[in-house]
């Protein structure tokens, strides 16, 4: 590789870092935006250009500043965080592209070249977690980009976004801490950062208690950042009081992330090295994955803001992941990152068909979507289409990876038909969810003072049109997916002999 | 003595758990950050400890003295970062809990929940 392309993975997050100062300073807020989104582009243009290496069959990887890699900082980009990124980036774009006036409507107007310039700096730090091969490095990111995120979700109106960003800035230091700490733990052992590096000289330690307290930390630190049950307590109010833009973003990826690096950082650094501990691992995620599954879904069925019964139907769907990754088998591990492409694509087109509902019936709780269906049917349409998909109907992306969820646990032997049952019966679930809010829009009677009232903006609905379309799209033909997906699985199954 | 030698890291521990017990149990929004501050300062000490070499001195070379004995300069300067990142985390935390004081005109979270904030 030669000239520009070979900086691509540090151009990744070196556009966005550097676009975010100079937005700051970009009046009026219309331009700001402008860069923003241009920004934003470019990264995912440059994520989608790393996935086809990555298909192609090459593993792209940078030196920071030329230092050679067990001592520099090095990037890599292989299969499991091309999937990743293009979450990201993905995301981050199709919020920015379809929520101008949404944001413009929630952020106070001298503020918006601020709030873009936090979105940069959460889109920059996010990317880096996913494109670094350093576990330091992953530490700093990850501050980066929960720090924006902070800001990002006290910026809307709601003045109950505030105590839930203090609860959000708590738990999510306290899971950083953690994970510095076992970070700390493993360099004392290995003397490197470097995660490549670690998983070769972890197996020459020969005391491995500290190892295993670093396992630990770790584990825990980035389950509370990825929202892994009973962890995701900061989770509903921070994506229920949030800008709705920033709900579509942050829901789409944030969490995807952490539990991105948990599942790297296990697989690469520690199964290989500790025996037993993959079996440790699945013991602690799988119940905790079936409990996520059950509570939060049970949860979901009886709330009535539209916004907090998503919020907790993720930390449902990311029960989906971490089951699928605590079978251990490559099939299971298939299935938790497909599901993660998957889940990413239904909930963006569903938070940003619920944008629509709030700017079109001045309220997101059920009582306030009433009658919604006879009067935005496009949004609404959007909507059922990406409740199909998180559902899992055949035909759209949500069903690919329920399939070979439901395969994976069958496949597992022992209790497997158990799991089995337990997807069926969470999907069921799912559907019920979906339902009310199908039922209150299309049967139930409009509140008599929002009548008059008409579609959204055209750009939201067709933003969530696009991605709802996109669901059916890789339901229909689910080749970029799984094939990501699985080559994902096979490098992390790889690591361990 | 070897124990009291290593007595940093009976001090990390201790000042993990205050920090996280002020975290779960104060009541007031400032004393959490406190905590969370606390528990910082605590990784802080653990970096800083595993750096040290028995004898060593600052790592700065001069020109001239090869073989002297030095302390490691990585994790020290991994802690420089993680100080910046407790800094600004505690800047912003305090942002909010003004923001919170405004909004709510409290600071102590029972108050605040009761008002509407959960």
């Amino acid at each position: 590789m030669n000239g520009v392309v070979a900086h691509l993975p540090a151009l990744l997050v070196v556009v966005p870092m550097l676009t975010a100062p100079l937005v700051m300073l970009l009046r009026p807020s219309g331009l700001a935006w402008a860069a923003t989104t241009a920004a934003s582009l470019c990264a995912f243009a440059i994520a989608l250009s790393l996935t086809a290496a990555v298909l192609a069959g090459e593993r792209p990887d940078y030196l920071m500043g030329s230092w050679p890699a067990p001592f520099g900082i090095e990037l890599v980009v292989d299969a499991v965080n091309a999937l990743v990124l293009l979450l990201v980036t993905g995301a981050s774009s199709v919020a920015l592209l379809a929520g101008a006036r949404s944001i413009d409507s929630q952020i106070e107007h001298e503020r918006q070249p601020l709030f873009y310039s936090a979105w940069l700096l959460a889109l920059a730090g996010l990317a880096g977690i996913a494109v670094t091969g350093d576990a330091f490095n992953i530490f700093v990111f990850m501050e980066i980009s929960s720090l924006a995120s902070y800001v990002l979700v006290a910026g809307g109106p709601d003045r109950r976004a505030l105590p839930a960003v203090f609860k959000y800035l708590v738990m999510g230091t306290i899971g950083a801490t953690f994970y510095l700490i076992g970070v700390g733990l493993v360099y004392m052992m290995t003397g490197t950062l470097n995660l490549a590096d670690m998983a070769e000289r972890v197996g020459q330690v020969s005391d491995l208690r500290p190892v295993l307290v670093a396992a630990g930390f770790i584990t825990t630190g980035l389950a509370l950042k990825a929202a892994v049950f009973p962890l995701h307590l900061w989770l509903p109010n921070a994506y229920t009081y949030a800008p709705h833009m920033v709900t579509v973003f942050l829901a789409a990826c944030a969490t995807k992330v952490s539990l991105y690096v948990l599942i790297r950082f296990d697989y690469m650094v520690f199964q290989p090295n500790l025996a037993e501990h993959g079996l440790q691992f699945a013991l602690f995620l799988m119940p905790l994955a079936i409990l996520a599954l059950i509570i939060s879904s049970a949860v979901a069925l009886f709330e009535r803001n539209l916004k907090r019964l998503l919020a907790w139907s993720s930390v449902a769907q990311i029960g989906y992941m971490t089951l699928g990754v605590s079978l251990l088998t490559t099939a299971g591990v298939t299935a938790g990152m497909l599901h993660m492409f998957n889940h990413a694509l239904a909930k963006g087109a569903l938070f940003l068909a619920v944008a629509a509902l709030a700017a079109g019936c001045g309220g997101v709780r059920l009582g306030q979507i009433s009658g919604a269906g006879r009067r935005m049917p496009w949004t609404m349409g959007a909507f059922v289409l990406a409740g199909l998909s998180l559902i899992g109907v055949p035909g759209t992306a949500g069903f690919v990876s329920k399939w070979y969820l439901l395969s994976a646990a069958i496949g597992y032997g022992g209790y497997g038909p158990l799991l089995a049952a337990v997807i069926v019966l969470t999907s069921l679930m799912a559907l019920a969810y979906i339902w009310r809010v199908v039922e209150a829009a299309y049967f139930g009677a409009a509140p008599a003072e929002s009548t008059g009232r008409g579609e959204a903006p055209p750009a939201l609905v067709v933003g969530a049109w696009a991605v709802a379309l996109a669901n059916v799209g890789f339901g229909l033909s689910p080749d970029l997916p799984v094939t990501l997906a699985s080559k994902a699985a096979g490098i992390l199954t790889g690591y361990s002999p | 003595m070897e124990f009291l030698g290593l007595y940093h890291y009976l001090v990390f521990p201790l000042l993990l758990m205050s920090g996280i017990y002020a975290v779960i149990a104060k009541r007031n929004l400032f004393k959490k950050l406190i905590g969370l501050a606390l528990m910082q300062s605590a990784v802080f000490l653990l970096y800083i400890t595993m750096a040290k070499v028995e004898g060593g001195t600052g790592p700065i070379l001069k020109p001239g003295d090869a073989d002297v004995l030095y302390s490691n300069p990585l994790p020290e300067v991994l802690i420089l970062t993680a100080i910046v990142v407790g800094i600004s985390t505690a800047a912003l935390g305090l942002g909010i809990i003004v923001r919170i004081k405004e909004e709510f005109g409290s600071v102590e979270e029972d108050v605040v929940r009761e008002l509407g904030g959960r």
